[in-house]
């Protein structure tokens, strides 16, 4: 386990998130996508902590804060699904199209 | 742990996690999409474990158990296919998006291999916890502080923007129903007259009688 091995996990996880919020139609789907993606930075930030900060704790914090991300994101991703299927009755980016003219 | 040990108990949980991270968009299921991620997650926990960033690893066990349950409630509620029994193919871009996840993935492995960081081993292994209590309620409280406010106001956000109703009326006035049959443009199913009937049945007269639903 080196800094190298663990950016690389961190690396493919992201990648899965990329491609999971590229590919999926679904909103919640790609809320997943985004949550994998962010799951792959906090893993970096902390192997980047462990392995070139001497235990300096504010890298740990930086995962706090990009745990804070994925709260907000998920709280408020819910919500406004939650408010684009009462106003539309839609759970799909197809859907509500419309909003990209 | 001896370092053989913790090599292959990290390979064992980064190929987990990858791997759980890929079922979860090719599942049929939703909710067993769901579980995968929390698997994904709780991978990552341990690795931040072995990364002796024990807080953060077992915050993410505790967190991500939570979301991902709630996440799950969410996927029955909102999925057309939550118990996966029918195949399930609702994507779009399939192969840009392959490209673009296989290119993002690269190219910072690329920079992972590259990059020159200096290492740095751990002065304290054993105090790490006590080095980040102490800096979370020392130098960085403000930060904490403004995470605890940020996380309310997202509370109130959430709740604003979900609610049924606000300040100007119902949320839904003005929504339209979707096709049961969506090459019959006639089978748009009636809200008006349901709602009518709802309220017939609760005893209410018309829309001024749904705050007693509550």
């Amino acid at each position: 386990m080196t800094i190298v091995t663990v950016l690389l996990a961190a690396a493919v996880l992201l990648g899965l998130g990329t491609w999971g919020v590229l590919s999926q139609q679904s909103f919640v789907m790609i809320m997943m996508g985004f949550e994998l993606a962010i799951n792959g930075i906090m893993l970096a930030a902390a192997g980047v902590w462990r392995f070139t900060s001497g235990g300096a704790p504010r890298g740990q914090v930086l995962v706090i804060v990009a745990m804070l991300v994925m709260a907000v994101e998920a709280a408020i991703g819910f919500a406004l699904v939650v408010a684009v299927y009462r106003a539309r009755q839609q759970d799909t980016t197809e859907g509500i199209a419309e909003l990209s003219r | 742990m001896t370092g053989l040990a913790t090599d292959l108990a990290f390979w064992t949980f980064a190929v987990a996690a990858a791997w759980f991270g890929w079922r979860v968009f090719r599942t049929d299921s939703m909710v067993r999409a769901t579980f995968c991620l929390l698997a994904s997650f709780l991978n990552v926990g341990a690795i931040m474990v072995l990364l002796l960033a024990e807080y953060l690893g077992v915050a993410m066990f505790f967190m991500m158990g939570v979301e991902m349950v709630v996440m799950a409630i969410f996927m029955v509620a909102f999925m057309m296919n939550p118990a996966g029994l029918n195949p399930m193919q609702m994507v779009h871009q399939p192969r840009a998006a392959v490209a673009v996840g296989i290119g993002a993935a690269t190219g910072l492995a690329v920079v992972a291999a590259v990059a020159d960081l200096p290492p740095a081993a751990l002065l304290d292994e054993a105090g790490t916890i006590r080095a980040l209590g102490n800096e979370l309620m020392g130098s960085s409280m403000l930060l904490m502080e403004v995470v605890g406010v940020t996380l309310v106001a997202t509370m109130v956000g959430a709740v604003v923007l979900s609610s049924a109703s606000g300040r100007y009326g119902r949320a839904d006035t003005g929504s339209v129903p979707p096709l049961l049959d969506p090459d019959d443009p006639d089978s748009r199913p009636d809200l008006a007259s349901a709602d009518g009937q709802d309220d017939a049945h609760a005893g209410h007269g018309g829309h001024g009688g749904h705050g007693g639903h509550g």
